[in-house]
């Protein structure tokens, strides 16, 4: 069941999203399918996302949600349909070009993927080494990571290795690894999976506080409901230097749901939390 | 029926993709030099210790199996000859390859399983990096530069093997013994045995990498592969020496 189509006309008469119709999606899968061997782990998935939109994206495990996001960044290739980013086709583009639309994206793995031979100096700096696009001398490269790490709260962690850290601080690492390069799209595999209550709260403040300083566009996979509701129905305050309530029109979220590699709700809070699916409502009484 | 056959067939597939690939990026900027020493100490210097003692051992044996065998013909001054002539050839490449086969094809197969399985793989592809150029090439250079030496180290150790037991055992001075071994080896016995090591090399390296790579299933898939890379490698090495060796009898 798919609630909700993706044309433009239809974002427009919910009256919640509001597009220029000449406005370029930063993110935009056709019929996209992906296969692996007899599993089919995305099956004709088609949604688009805009500049300074939020996206969460929620479902059971092994749904789709990683191969979503890593087809996204090109590392899985579609079988079938076409993935534009920032407006380039990208589905059949060769690697050394891939490393440019990649360099404007960044990307919190599920398993953390920090690399456990690096210090966590080098860890953050290795786009600012590695990518084509980002390369910087080290004076720069060291002044950067210091500032991600100081937006993590970890600057004191420069010299240590990721087994020396928390799993919740190795999260933190991870997305400053991930915002770094200040990229525009930032994508985040299930950030809290495995951490406390409270640390999970960090890391969601931590998401949003960037999505607002920055006003980045940003997709967040999680199985958790409430991650989901800061992501919405919350904004970075600047002054009190926390998260205050706003308005779901102000924070630009919509709902995705996969199962079993099919998308089965598009929509807003409101059209989730009225949704009939069993399915789909299985995410939504979650929270507290 | 073919169903049964598909895994396998793409697997060899998937490994000469990889080849491929990595053949192509060999002289291929980035070359990431500090990678290529960190594994020639990791498989080179490392392999130093298992290296000589197999060396030594084998020698030691085949001085006294020849000696035992050339007593019918009272010929025990051949010794060196012997010695020189199956370590050279066969030994020395075969076990030394062996060796860093159990020790570095599972080594690479289980660093970058692990890497593949906690998502590190993709994150250099995400971040900037070719994992062929930064992982597989690296250890490629170093395996084919560093097999060859610890191939002529395990040799020479070997010779010492079968000088012991001569010196020792046999009564033979060490003039007899060493003459006998050196003038015994022709120009070509050296190439092939040196060609041996860098054609294994290949088969310990790719195959290591092809399986890390390959790592899909946690931590149980990580074992998993790393034992498929030691079989494998040990495998295709005694395969490739029959075709060497082949070519070599035919010359
Ligand atoms: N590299 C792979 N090889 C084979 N199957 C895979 C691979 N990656 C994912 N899958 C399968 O695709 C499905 C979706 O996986 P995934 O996107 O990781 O789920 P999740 O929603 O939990 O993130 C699962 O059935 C998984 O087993
Ligand atoms: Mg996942």
């Amino acid at each position: 069941m798919r609630e909700q189509g993706t044309a433009l006309a239809e974002l427009e008469r919910e009256g919640t999203v509001v597009e220029r119709p000449d406005e370029q999606p930063v993110l935009r899968f056709e019929h996209v399918t992906v296969s692996f061997d007899e599993i089919r782990a995305l099956d004709d998935v088609s949604f688009q996302v805009y500049a300074g939109e939020s996206r969460v994206i929620l479902g059971a495990a092994g749904s789709g949600k990683t191969v979503l996001l890593k087809t996204a960044l090109g590392l899985i290739k579609p079988d079938r349909g076409r993935v534009w980013v920032f407006g380039q086709d990208i589905t059949e583009m060769p690697e050394e070009e891939l490393f440019h639309i990649r360099a404007r994206i960044g990307v919190l793995f599920q398993e953390g993927g920090l690399f456990d031979s690096l210090t966590i100096e080098e860890n953050v700096g290795y786009p600012l080494e590695n990518q084509p696009s980002l390369r910087c001398p080290p004076e720069e490269r060291r002044r950067r990571v210091v500032e991600a790490l100081r937006f993590v709260e970890l600057e004191h962690t420069l010299d240590k290795y990721p087994s020396e850290l928390s799993g919740g601080m190795r999260r933190r690492v991870g997305i400053a690894r991930a915002i770094v390069a200040e990229p525009e799209l930032v994508l985040y595999d299930s950030p809290t999976a495995g951490l406390d209550p409270i640390t999970a709260y960090t890391i969601i403040a931590l998401i949003v506080k960037e999505r607002d300083l920055r006003n980045i566009t940003t997709i967040m996979v999680t199985h958790r409901y409430q991650d989901a509701h800061f992501l919405a129905n919350f904004r970075w305050d600047p002054q009190s230097g926390r998260l205050a309530p706003a308005p779901p029109e102000a924070t630009r979220t919509r709902f995705l749901v996969l199962r079993e590699g099919r998308l089965v709700f598009e929509g807003t809070r409101a059209e989730l939390e009225a949704a009939s699916d069993p399915y789909v409502r299985k995410f939504i009484r979650r929270e507290q | 029926m073919l169903d049964i056959l598909k895994p396998p067939v793409l697997a060899v597939q998937e490994f000469f993709l990889l080849a491929g690939r990595t053949f192509r990026n060999l002289f291929r900027r980035p070359h990431y030099a500090a990678d290529i020493f960190l594994q020639m100490d990791i498989i080179g210097v490392g392999s130093l210790p298992i290296v000589s003692l197999i060396g030594f051992f084998s020698g030691a044996v085949m001085g006294m199996q020849m000696s035992k065998a050339l007593q019918q013909y009272g010929a025990v001054g051949q010794t060196g000859q012997l010695v020189a002539l199956t370590m050279v050839r066969e030994l020395g490449p075969v076990l030394t390859a062996i060796a860093v086969a159990g020790r570095n094809a599972a080594g690479m197969a289980s660093e970058l399983g692990s890497m593949k399985v906690t998502e590190q793989i993709d994150a250099m592809r995400a971040l900037g990096t070719d994992p062929v150029q930064k992982l597989v090439k690296p250890r490629l250079i170093a395996t084919a530069t560093v097999l060859p030496l610890l191939t002529i180290i395990a040799d020479f150790v070997g010779l010492l093997g079968g000088f012991v037991i001569a010196y020792f055992f046999l009564n033979l001075s060490s003039a007899q013994y060493w003459n006998n071994a050196w003038q015994s080896l022709e120009y070509r016995d050296v190439t092939f045995g040196l060609l041996k090591p860098f054609v294994f090399a290949f088969a310990i390296a790719l195959v290591g990498c092809y399986y890390g790579l390959a790592t899909t299933g946690g931590t149980q898939g990580v074992g998993r592969s790393t034992t498929q890379a030691v079989v494998t490698s040990i495998i295709l090495i005694f395969i490739l020496n029959l075709f060497i060796t082949r070519i070599y009898v035919s010359l």
